[in-house]
């Protein structure tokens, strides 16, 4: 207990902590969109491509003031623009020549992940010493152990603002991601809806990367909102239990790394989402594989009982 | 008296992904108040004309009118039952939540779903009479309750044209009789009902007309004069008949 208290007292662990709580929670909740609209592949591929962005942009500030930037504030706007482009490219593709979706997709993580590496590579290698390419791998792996006041902001803000339109566009979205034909007849605007989407996603993104880096991203995304699928019945019950679960894993990761040095906190955050995820589809009511055996043995239990009793 | 408006007004339409021609110069008329089947082979581009109609696509050339005028985004003019191998039937929802989407619509910015809606709702599930099933999920009804209950969502919205993609499609018999009964009280109550289907053999007994496409317009009036046996032939190939 005395451990715990000291932890909420410390300045740095207490901004870790919110800091990862508040990101598991956004990324959680959009996260189920992506889910249920079968979008793993492309979060992924947004997440990884996000780094080409984060790389060109610390090479832009370092040319124009002599110093890479790590500051979110102008590092976030890059991410985004790459993950954006990398599926605008993808769309490209598809409806110009014969290449399928998947393999699109694949192609663009490819020269956009690709890309990344190479430029944080040669930051990292080159003789001229670049000031600030220190921890800059960190967007590889995650680096919530660093974040500071300005991050926890950035992160309410984007946070905000997206859970805010997800609120506003309620309705729409969720008839839309459910039969986007039906939702063009009510009247909806199924072109922005699927945009807003897309934003969503990569708001959600963009966010995740600061705690558990553009590799393990994905997990923040889709562990969550499949964990929650598993209780629930309704979509605003499952996005607000997927928030609850990324909240915890965000949690759980941060508390545990800050208790036991050298532990890294954005692969714990993935893996407790993971223990979370497993412990769903084991045990939940009605749908756990587990929970299913039980109800099918108890069933033929008492058949095997009625059987005996009528002959 | 003045002609009666057409319910759809297809004119010269001609649609293609990738530079080649899914729909070649279809012209097609469907009165108001007729129970319609657009019927036609795989590949036929029935789907393509459904969303070339809800102004999903967009047409090389031609154009399509929705009662005299093109569809606007504000009217709510056209319903609409999916396939039911296209839905994710894992989506978390209940059958009442279902059918309440159909009031959407309806509802504007903040209105919320009210009294009204689930008086509605409750109508329409008592006609498909899916009224003990209304806290189901999704997932756990049969196949012909789930064409039931997209059919109570159709009604709630309550548009005077209704397109059913495949609606037959997976369905038992019982279930398909009381599909196509509920389809002809929609139509005496003076509804426009679209009915794609690539299946032949009920054609005759459920529809009032028929339309045989593949790629282009093939025949289109009464079954009598549109569904003979030539006609089938041309639209599907020799192999079918």
């Amino acid at each position: 207990m005395q451990i715990l208290t000291d932890l909420f007292s410390d300045y740095t662990t207490r901004t870790v902590l919110l800091g990862s709580m508040g990101i598991g929670a956004v990324s959680g909740a959009l996260g189920c969109f992506s889910y249920l609209r079968r979008q793993s592949l492309i979060g992924d591929v947004v997440s990884h491509s996000s780094l080409l962005g984060i790389m060109v942009i610390f090479l832009v500030s370092y040319w124009l003031t002599g110093e890479g930037s790590k500051s979110l504030f102008v590092l976030i706007p890059g991410a985004l623009a790459s993950g954006v482009a990398s599926l605008v490219l993808t769309r490209w593709i598809v409806d110009r020549t014969p290449v399928r979706e998947d393999s699109g997709l694949g192609t663009m993580l490819a020269i956009f992940f690709g890309g990344g590496i190479l430029l944080l590579r040669y930051v990292q290698r080159s003789s001229t010493v670049i000031p600030g390419r220190r921890g800059l791998k960190d967007f590889l792996f995650g680096m919530s152990a660093s974040m500071t006041r300005d991050d926890l902001i950035m992160i309410a803000i984007i946070g905000g603002l997206s859970l805010l339109a997800l609120l506003a566009y309620w309705r729409q979205l969720k008839v839309f991601t459910f039969d986007p034909l039906f939702s063009h007849c009510l009247g909806f605007n199924t072109r922005f809806l699927s945009l807003l989407l897309i934003v969503l996603m990569v708001n959600g993104i963009v966010v995740g990367i600061q705690c558990v880096g553009v590799i393990l991203m994905i997990a923040l995304l889709v562990t969550p909102a499949a964990a929650a699928r598993q209780w629930t019945s309704s979509l605003g019950s499952m996005v607000l239990l997927s928030a609850v679960f990324g909240g915890m894993a965000g949690a759980a990761g941060s508390i545990t790394s800050s208790l036991v040095s050298k532990l890294p906190a954005g692969p714990v955050i993935v893996l407790a989402g993971c223990v979370i995820f497993l412990f769903s589809i084991l045990f939940a009511p009605r749908r756990g594989i587990l929970t299913v055996k039980l109800l099918q043995l108890r069933a033929a239990e008492e058949s095997d009982l009625d059987e005996g009793l009528a002959s | 008296m003045a002609e009666p408006r057409a319910a759809i007004d297809v004119e010269g339409l001609t649609v293609a992904y990738h530079s080649k021609p899914v729909l070649w110069d279809v012209s097609l008329e469907i009165a108001s108040g007729v129970l319609m089947g657009l019927v036609g082979p795989n590949g036929a581009g029935k789907s393509t004309l459904l969303k070339a109609i809800l102004g999903l696509v967009r047409p090389l050339t031609g154009r399509v009118l929705i009662q005299g005028a093109p569809l606007q985004r504000d009217r709510q003019l056209v319903g609409y039952v999916p396939q039911r191998s296209t839905i994710d039937w894992d989506f978390p929802t209940t059958v009442l939540d279902l059918v309440l989407m159909g009031t959407y619509g309806q509802l504007g910015w903040f209105g919320r779903v009210g009294r009204k809606q689930r008086e509605a709702a409750q109508t329409a599930l008592e006609r498909v009479e899916l009224q003990d099933f209304q806290s189901r999920q999704i997932s756990e009804l049969s196949g012909g309750q789930q064409q039931r209950a997209f059919l109570a969502r159709a009604f709630v919205q309550d548009a005077p044209i209704l397109f059913l993609d495949e609606p037959f499609a997976g369905v038992d018999v019982k279930t398909e009789r009381s599909i196509v009964r509920l389809l002809h009280e929609q139509r005496d109550a003076g509804k426009t009902v679209v009915v794609v289907q690539h299946d032949l053999n009920t054609v005759g007994e459920y529809l009032d007309q028929v339309t045989l496409i593949n790629r282009t317009i093939v025949s289109s009036g009464s079954v009598e004069s549109a569904f003979t046996p030539e006609l089938i032939e041309k639209a599907y190939g020799e192999r079918l008949v």
